[in-house]
């Protein structure tokens, strides 16, 4: 088919913040993430666990603790003292009330979600009722001196049970006083260290199960004050515990990076009598497990080494499928990189600046797998930092090199980049027209005259852009029968005619730039769109889906192609359904109109539209077989998936021109050098 | 024999911590206690660790735009951190400071080249002009001004040591391709200047020194990858002017047409150097690799290949070598014997044991009081050997016992020899005579040795006492070939029930050995390292009862555990081939064969599992039982070929020996493809950017 060259990045600095806390939604299918930059994220489980929603962190603010309550309303609380409302439509922190007690280190919803509990550095315990639009302050229960690590409410909602400093008091809620303290270092001897509850869960049978400093995990008879039974799951501290909905299953996690599953198990077979077992240890992080989470079906554990491990249960596997796979996530699924074709330019977003690079460049050519002398390396050209605590929500650079455009939850920035020689001045554009920030999206068109910028409500504006570094705006879009959600995909025709738009309803709108009007609609997809993007030539629209599924509309007939309905008759192969990582960019080749090039994190396949599709008996990844075919056996083996696995984890990719590629990879042991040491543990006896 | 041991992973570095020219770090010294490192990089920041916990203890840094230029040190006494940070600001703290802004400050008035800590003798300033203080003296007046010694020198290199009260400085200096070495004993105020006798095309590398009876042996790597000694003595009162001082060679560091690129190297013991640096053999690309060379014997004792490149420094404290390898800073242990022909020649009984010393110290007897001592104590052994003739055996056990009590004497050994000697001459005296609970007790305090009472061994082996003996055999380090097959031979023929009713230490034996080795009906498969004894059978051997046999030969252990566990004591003891195999052909030839089976068996055993080692305490190795059954056929080569009962035995040894060649010669074929796996895998690892070409089919 052919050879590219390959411009294999690596430079791209990237390292993930680490994950913070965890909330499933209860029986829904959601959970939500907050990490120690304070950005909250969003997973859908019934969208293969896709990312949907990302709110940009901010410095101000910091999550310790987030709770679903009245329904689907995601609330957050950190050392900031104020309790956030987080809009999920909008994305973005909607509204915040002071908790007046200081930094808050825990919270945690009712069994009906009517009232929030925060602990705070005072000591204190607060009731919030949630009402319609916000919070309202109830009342304070008995305060004692040391901060309230943690908190967890009965099922029946009458008692509360906060962990501190070598204590765990259990407050009644109707009347707010203290009716039970245990000091949980009793049984410790000749304790010089403090005993830091770290965690703690109320069971409805009215055993208190808390995790500690000291290693242990135990459970608690609150009404005697007694232990009923105590392990010592680690040598260092035990940070995070989740129960189960059932309540026979616990997941910890420890600073070592280890997770241990505790289930209620009967003591022989048969037996009513059932006692708490250590069952399944896991060590999928290398860092502190700062938060757990259990659903109904897995254990989620989130790490500061920045990954989220979904294992789940196998006992609660029916059949093989999508969901009975172990699952890391350590980056985005989202692009945190764009590139200027034409200029061959790399813009890296990071949480609080950009970097554009040049990237550098050879004479010669090669064989396959050869890397090539370089005679220009590439060139850091120019750092922009985002000023204010917000973080950056996106970021895009035109084709040309000559615009960089990113957007903060507040403000939105343009800037004029012109390069004389050698020497490089960034301007920023005086005038932006005044949008609703922030923007979601950005997309350069590909004569690089306008920008469209993706907003709240459905909407999409269209800027134009002029010669001499000003700006206006043309035209807003907006969907026909509205919507309350913001879109997060943009794609732009070659031809300046037409651009679509997905919103986080996952409803695909496509407009028509020469008229400003509403084309149509993409018949709804009951999954969430990963990328999407405009052929050059035939204008169709390729949309790819979390559920790993392939869509191609032809935007001028409104309606699917001939080959896309083929794909849906025959079926995808099965191992691209079973991937784990969502399609995150997808392009073309203008050369050869029958390529579709995509990505995930852990592949880059060229999609050769003309070759058959391969069955579920033929094999997806056969580029190494081929290689070591002769010339004419291969063709009977061709078909139309060549995936190339050799960058990994890849961030981005795209074509530069008909034969370049570029490849920014992000290896994991360059996050690993980052972070700071984990606590070692002596093995094999060094 | 020197060996590198494991290593591990002291801590990553950051970006300008790594390999290639100018990287590395700037020092790595020792920090306040044992097992403790200062850790100082080129750039802010010094770090403690604590190296066998693999954890940062503490970690300091200077602000941003201040660079420590002289490595951090740890002043022994006090327990306080000393660092230079922009040449002449002094700084010192304690553990428990956290800011070093806040930490106290001098400002000096010329440029700190090193500080030195001395465990006895406080930390010595050596400045960049050749000036030297001790710390004390700089403190009373930090601006004091600072002699410039040396001209247009450069220092090089520096160490200092304590010569008895004194510490003594040397440094080397280079001026124009010249180098020159200065030695300044601080409390003489002396400063001696020596030029290093020039050397045609090859110059200093590194240096390093130690001292010893007043003399300082300073040791230099050259560019042409030798090692050379120079010797400085101390006693020099005339002030000469410029000595020159002419070197030896220590070391050529080649080895067998390769030639070892040096970059530093430390001294281990007297015998032994360790040197990183680059091997490079004709038409090969180079290798970096950490070796440990003997200078007396001239030879490279191992070598470890350091793919990921090194940043050419080397440190070594407590045993351990420090190194940057790639991204980390690696720690590697290592062991280094003093090189004995024992070593060389025998087979040295397996060090499993702790080390205590079994012979005796013939010097402590050569010191006229000791010898005095010793002959009271052989009076005392003569008192002894009179009063056995009249007193009763337990009265007289019982006042042994009182005399072994006092065991912390320095001439123990010698006693207890005489009184041995004194009781086996009786024993040989008197037949009826043999106290055997007490002869037990005294060699299990293991201060014994074959030298010591060259009868015990043979009293026990007229007696068939094979607890005693198994006992000897196990702890005496010295027993003669001749007795060793003598053992055997006894084990051997000893029968079965005979030996059922005697009490053995089974502990070499209980963990692997199968009880019930009658049970023939049990019939398990066995995969030894994934071969299959029955696959293995050929055609051409189509004896129906072979099976049976074979599984009698292979699967059970063709003795009991008390045969075995004494079998097992022989070959643990040390032995040098030619002395036994004259012995060893006087085998009988059943012996032999029942011995052979026996060896089958554990190297069956030993072959199931991965690492080829039985489990259990002083259980036989496996390269024990190879020896033996080579030396074995070796000495019964030809009646084992005649023997009908042996032709079975040698068949299925033979097949199987042949299938565990063929299973690691596969090995060996998948070892190289690995290798060369994970050498594509580094070498695609370390760039940032790079254009590669791709083909999609």
């Amino acid at each position: 088919m052919g050879e590219f060259e390959v411009h294999r990045v690596r430079f791209f600095g990237l390292v993930p913040a680490g994950v913070r806390c965890l909330a499933c939604e209860p029986r829904g299918g959601r959970l939500a993430l907050a990490r120690t930059d304070g950005a909250v994220e969003v997973y859908n489980f019934a969208a293969n666990y896709f990312q949907e929603r990302v709110i940009p962190g901010n410095e101000a603010r910091s999550v310790e603790a987030l709770c679903w309550a009245a329904g689907d309303r995601l609330f957050g609380a950190g050392l900031g003292g104020d309790i956030t409302e987080y809009d999920l439509a909008r994305l973005c922190a909607a509204r915040s009330v002071d908790g007046c007690g200081g930094p808050i280190w825990s919270m945690a919803a009712n069994s009906t979600g009517t009232q929030l509990a925060i602990g705070c550095e005072d000591g204190s315990v607060k009731l919030f009722q949630v009402v319609p639009g916000g919070i309202q302050f109830e009342r304070n229960l008995d305060r004692r001196k040391g901060r309230i690590l943690c908190l967890s409410w009965h099922p029946s909602d009458t008692h509360i049970a906060a962990g501190s400093i070598d204590i765990l008091r259990v407050f009644d809620v109707c009347s707010g006083q203290t009716v039970q303290r245990i000091m949980v270092n009793y049984h410790v001897q000749k304790v010089k260290r403090e005993c830091i509850v770290w965690s703690i869960a109320f069971l409805s049978s009215g055993t208190v199960v808390t995790s500690d400093s000291f290693g242990r995990v135990q459970f608690w008879d609150w009404e005697r004050g007694t232990l009923l039974e105590s392990h010592t799951v680690s040598t260092s501290a035990v940070l995070s515990l989740a129960v189960s909905e059932k309540e026979d299953s616990i997941i910890v996690g420890t600073s070592t990076g280890a997770t241990y599953q505790f289930q209620l198990l009967p003591v022989k077979m048969g037996s009513l009598e059932k006692r708490w077992v250590r069952t399944k240890p896991f060590q999928h992080h290398t860092h502190d497990v700062r938060a757990v989470a259990h659903s109904s079906t897995a254990l989620i554990s989130g790490g500061l080494d920045a990954q989220l491990v979904i294992r789940p249960l196998m006992e609660k596997m029916q059949k093989k499928g999508y969901d009975a796979a172990l699952r890391k996530f350590t980056f985005p699924h989202r692009r945190l990189v764009s590139c200027a074709r034409k200029a061959r330019l790399l813009l890296f977003q990071f949480s609080q600046h950009l970097e554009l690079w040049r990237l550098g460049s050879t004479n010669k050519t090669g064989k396959d797998g050869e890397v090539l002398p370089l005679c220009r390396m590439p060139e850091h050209l120019v750092q922009l930092k985002s000023k204010g605590p917000e973080h950056i929500y996106c970021s895009c650079v035109s084709p040309c090199g000559s615009w960089v455009a990113y957007s903060t939850a507040s403000r939105f920035h343009l800037y004029r980049v012109q390069y004389e020689g050698d020497s490089i001045s960034v301007k920023k554009v005086p005038k932006v027209p005044k949008l609703l920030p922030p923007a979601y999206q950005l997309q350069f068109s590909a004569d690089s005259g306008s920008l469209f910028v993706a907003s709240a409500r459905g909407s999409v504006h269209v800027l134009q852009l002029l010669e001499l570094g000003g700006c206006k705006l043309l035209h807003t879009f907006r969907p026909p029968s509205g919507s309350p959600e913001a879109v997060y995909l943009l794609a732009a025709s070659a031809d300046g005619h037409w651009v679509a738009a997905v919103s986080g309803d996952w409803a695909i709108h496509i407009y028509n730039l020469k008229c400003f009007k509403h084309h149509c609609a993409v018949p709804a997809y009951s999954c969430a769109v990963t990328a999407l993007a405009i052929h050059p030539v035939t204008n169709n629209l390729v949309i790819a889906y979390s559920d790993q599924q392939l869509f191609e509309f032809s935007i001028p007939e409104k309606q699917y192609t001939a080959w896309s309905r083929m794909v849906q008759n025959c079926g995808l192969h099965r191992v691209w359904l079973e991937r784990d990582s969502p399609i995150t960019h997808i392009t073309f080749n203008p050369k050869n109109p029958s390529h579709i090039l995509l990505h995930d994190i852990y592949m880059f396949c060229v999609l050769d539209k003309s070759l058959p599709l391969p069955d579920n008996s033929a094999l997806l990844m056969n580029q190494s077989t081929l290689k070591q075919l002769p010339e004419n056996a291969r063709q009977r083996q061709l078909h139309a998936f060549k995936i190339c696995k050799k960058f990994q984890p890849l961030l981005f990719a795209d074509l530069l021109d008909e034969n370049c590629l570029v490849m920014v990879e992000r290896p994991i042991m360059d996050i690993k050098t980052q972070l700071p040491l984990p606590i070692q543990q002596k093995k094999f006896g060094t | 024999m020197a060996a590198l041991c494991e290593s591990f992973t002291l801590c990553g570095l950051g970006p300008s911590g790594g390999v290639g020219l100018g990287g590395g770090l700037l020092a790595l010294e020792p920090g306040p206690d044992p097992d403790h490192v200062l850790l100082t990089d080129r750039g802010r920041t010094a770090t403690l660790f604590k190296v066998s916990d693999q954890k940062p203890l503490g970690c300091w840094s200077v602000k941003h735009g201040q660079i420590i230029t002289c490595p951090v040190v740890c002043n022994f006494e006090t327990h306080e951190y000393i660092a230079v940070h922009d040449d002449k600001v002094l700084r010192i703290w304690k553990n428990k400071d956290i800011n070093l802004d806040k930490v106290f400050k001098a400002t000096l008035s010329a440029d700190v080249y090193r500080i030195h800590s001395l465990p006895n003798g406080g930390p010595v300033v050596l400045f960049k002009g050749g000036g030297v203080r001790t710390l004390d003296v700089l403190l009373e007046a930090p601006q004091q001004e600072i002699e410039n010694i040396i001209t247009d020198e450069v220092i090089k290199w520096s160490e200092a040591f304590m010569e008895g009260q004194q510490p003594v400085l040397i440094f080397t200096t280079e001026k124009d391709g010249e180098f020159f070495v200065y030695v300044r004993k601080l409390k003489m105020n002396g400063l001696h200047k020596y030029k290093l006798e020039q050397q045609e095309l090859s110059k200093p590398l590194n240096f390093t020194a130690h001292i010893k009876n007043q003399t300082i042996t300073l040791l230099c790597l050259y560019s042409n990858d030798s090692v050379y000694k120079f010797l400085i003595p101390l006693q020099q009162n005339t002030e000469e002017e410029e000595q020159i001082l002419s070197k030896s060679l220590l070391l050529n560091l080649s080895v067998s047409g390769s030639v070892l690129k040096g970059t530093s190297f430390v001294v281990l013991d007297k015998d032994h150097i360790a040197v990183l640096g680059s091997l490079a053999a004709s038409g090969e690309e180079s290798k970096e690799c950490l070796t440990i060379w003997n200078t007396k014997f001239q030879t490279l004792q191992t070598s470890k290949e350091l793919p990921l490149g090194t940043s050419g420094q080397l440190w070594c404290y407590e045993e351990k070598f420090f190194f940057t390898h790639g991204k980390v800073l690696t720690v590697i242990m290592y062991k280094c014997e003093t090189s004995s022909l024992a070593a060389a020649v025998g087979k040295l009984k397996d060090s499993q044991a702790p080390e205590v010393s079994s012979f005796v110290n013939w010097n402590t007897l050569g010191d006229e009081e000791l010898v005095v001592s010793f002959q009271s104590q052989q009076s005392v052994a003569l008192k002894f050997e009179s009063k056995m003739t009249d007193a009763s055996t337990t009265a007289f056990e019982d006042e042994l016992r009182q005399l072994m009590s006092k065991a912390q004497m320095p001439d123990f050994q010698a006693t207890i020899g005489c009184v041995i000697t004194a009781l086996i001459n009786r024993c040989k005296t008197n037949p009826k005579y043999y106290p055997r609970n007490f002869l037990l007790q005294i060699v299990q305090t293991r201060d014994l040795s074959y030298s010591l009472c060259p009868d015990l061994m043979a009293v026990a082996l007229e007696k068939k006492d094979v607890h005693l003996l198994q006992i000897c055999l196990q702890r005496f380090p010295d027993i003669p070939e001749e007795i060793t097959y003598a053992c055997l031979k006894v084990f051997l023929s000893i029968s079965e029930a005979y030996l059922q009713r005697i009490d053995v230490n089974l502990e070499s034996v209980i963990c692997y050995i199968d009880i019930e080795f009658n049970n023939k009906e049990v019939k398990t498969e066995i995969v030894e390292n994934g071969f299959n004894a029955e696959l293995e059978q050929d055609i051409w051997d189509t004896n129906t009862t072979k099976e049976t046999h074979l599984t009698a030969d292979g699967e059970f252990c063709p003795v009991g555990p008390q045969k075995a566990a004494l079998l097992n004591a022989v070959l643990h003891s040390a032995y040098s081939e030619t002395f036994l195999l004259p012995h060893l052909k006087n085998l009988p030839a059943q012996q032999a064969v029942l011995f052979l089976r026996y060896l089958y068996y554990l190297y069956v055993k030993c072959s199931e599992k991965i690492n080829t080692t039985l489990p259990g305490i002083c259980s036989p190795t496996i390269n024990q039982v190879m020896d033996w059954m080579c030396l074995l056929l070796d000495a019964h080569f030809t009646v084992m070929v005649m023997l009908p009962e042996a032709k079975e035995l040698l068949s299925n040894l033979h097949k199987f020996v042949r299938a565990q060649v063929r299973f690691y010669s596969e090995l060996n074929k998948i070892e190289g493809s690995l290798r060369e796996l994970q050498r594509l895998h580094h070498q695609k690892d370390s760039q940032t950017y790079s254009i590669e070409v791709l083909e999609l089919i």
